[in-house]
């Protein structure tokens, strides 16, 4: 075995979820439910291999981005769908496009993998993110401090309390 | 709900598991066998603290090939700061703001 000590530049994340593998994989995938937690956004998938996926910005975030002077595209995340194995797993390449820095990067890939255990689920989000420093810092929650939201644990611990409770955590005080 | 918070801050109550979370925060994705080459431990020890941080969430294995690598996942501390801290910070803000109404009104 040659040396153990190697950088990963991959991310995983989980959290446990009181609700069913359905209702998890619908506030994934459908964009009535993906405006109202996290980063919010619609996103837009074709649930089969070669598929597309892209995210488009609410009104709200657009707003507000606008007015700190960083005008959005109409698409902020573009990748392609390679695995759809509905509720229990998804994988998707995943690019971010709000800004150049990002945008210049290669395609990451996200897995989301969508387990029943005993009255409850386990979420698991692994980012693949080979080559893409900036877009890892994002997704990271190092930038939140600059406004830039609490990546991915931000985005999953808001999901866990709008499926349990009906109501998100970033989104009540706006 | 409750169980879950419990579990997070009793992993949390150890400095080996913290000092284990730190040397994951700084680099993840570290085998068992790196991990225990920074403590004075052994490697029986260094897994059933492993394996603490694993049962409260805190830690994620994930296989490649043939190493189990243990990533730091930081959605169980996120959530206790939504429960607990954010709702500290909300108070001290609005005493602030309270604080700042008074004043002004007195000039």
């Amino acid at each position: 075995m040659t040396s153990t000590v190697q950088t990963t530049t991959t991310q995983v994340y989980r959290v446990y979820i009181k609700a069913s593998a359905q209702a998890i994989w619908d506030a994934i995938t459908q964009p009535e439910w993906t405006n109202r937690y996290g980063y919010t956004g619609y996103v837009e998938y074709d649930l089969h291999p070669g598929g597309h996926y892209k995210v488009r910005p609410g009104e709200e975030f657009k707003a507000t981005s606008e007015a700190m002077g960083n005008k959005l595209p109409d698409i902020i995340i573009e990748g392609e769908v390679l695995e759809a194995d509905p509720p229990h797993k998804l994988v998707t390449t995943f690019r971010m496009l709000m800004d150049p820095q990002m945008a210049a990067e290669p395609f990451t890939r996200i897995t989301h993998e969508i387990k029943q255990l005993d009255g409850y689920c386990s979420l698991t989000l692994t980012h693949e993110l080979d080559g893409a420093p900036h877009l890892a810092s994002i997704v990271g929650g190092a930038m939140e401090e600059y406004g830039a939201g609490g990546g991915h644990a931000w985005v999953l611990s808001d999901l866990k309390t709008l499926l349990e409770t009906g109501s998100s955590f970033a989104n009540t005080d706006s | 709900m409750t169980d879950d918070d419990d579990r997070v801050f009793k992993a949390l109550a150890d400095p080996t598991r913290r000092f284990l979370l730190d040397r994951l925060f700084a680099r993840d994705g570290r085998t068992l066998t790196e991990l225990e080459s920074e403590l004075e431990m052994t490697r029986f020890g260094v897994m059933k603290h492993l394996r603490v941080l694993e049962d409260a969430g805190l830690v994620v294995t994930r296989r490649s090939g043939r190493e189990k690598l243990h990533f730091l996942n930081p959605v169980p501390i996120r959530l206790i700061h939504n429960r607990w801290i954010d709702k500290y910070n909300e108070r001290q803000v609005s005493a602030l703001a309270d604080l700042k109404a008074q004043l002004e009104e007195q000039t």
